[in-house]
């Protein structure tokens, strides 16, 4: 399950919506081990595609160094489909290197409704969860 | 020549937890098979057809090494490099 604030959420929405018709992407950085998605770093996406999305080299280095100097870890990673449903496709599944994440997806394929659902992925094994929006973390 | 090589958390399997190890090899390619001898496995995840593979970034002393000649690259004593997956995916 997957327990995160309203208004992280909102953010990560809103940044799909602000992006599309090209996939948007990101992390919500958390203490490390703690599963709490506390901090919303929204990211480039190089490929500025509106089916793929990477972020870029040298952002990835600076986001990890910097999680590493605040003892955090990504307990989310999101992006967004455009016109497609928030499932991951094989390549999200091919290619989730963090095992230990939250996968949030966002599908902007209606103007007028929001999808987000989340999984976990690990070895290659999608397993979707609950997602759990509580006003605040430490009210949950 | 010693080096200091980061370990992503998914690579971690083969260098029995340990975040980071240390490697000897003048380029990046000799580095990694020095890796290989004692943590077998990983060269794989790195390189595919003697190439780095598209979705691993790997940097020397926080530079990609795509831009320094790939697996070429010349490495010299205290450098460091870190090896990061790619976060990517998409609809397609």
């Amino acid at each position: 399950m997957l327990t995160i604030a309203r208004e992280v959420l909102d953010a990560i929405v809103a940044h799909a919506r602000r992006d599309h018709p090209d996939e948007a992407c990101g992390i919500v950085a958390g203490p490390a081990g703690s599963d709490r998605p506390e901090r919303f770093v929204p990211m480039l996406n190089a490929a500025m595609s509106p089916t793929f999305y990477e972020f870029d080299s040298g952002d990835l280095l600076r986001l990890y160094r910097d999680m590493d100097d605040r003892d955090e870890e990504p307990v989310v990673v999101y992006h967004s489909h455009t016109a497609t449903e928030a499932y991951p496709s094989r390549t999200d599944v091919s290619y989730a290197s963090e095992p230990g994440a939250h996968y949030l997806l966002v599908s902007t394929r209606e103007p007028a409704m929001d999808e987000v659902r989340s999984y976990r992925i690990v070895d290659g094994v999608v397993t979707e969860e609950e997602v759990r929006v509580v006003a605040a973390l430490d009210l949950a | 020549m010693a080096v200091e090589v980061r370990i992503p958390t998914i690579l971690r399997p083969y260098t029995e937890g340990a975040k980071a190890v240390e490697g000897a090899g003048s380029t990046i390619d000799e580095l990694f098979t020095d890796l290989e001898s004692r943590h077998p496995g990983l060269r794989e995840r790195l390189v595919e057809n003697d190439q780095l593979r598209r979705f691993v970034n790997v940097y020397l002393n926080d530079e990609d090494v795509r831009f320094l000649g790939g697996l070429t690259a010349p490495v010299g004593d205290g450098d460091n490099v870190t090896i990061l997956p790619a976060v990517a995916g998409g609809a397609s």
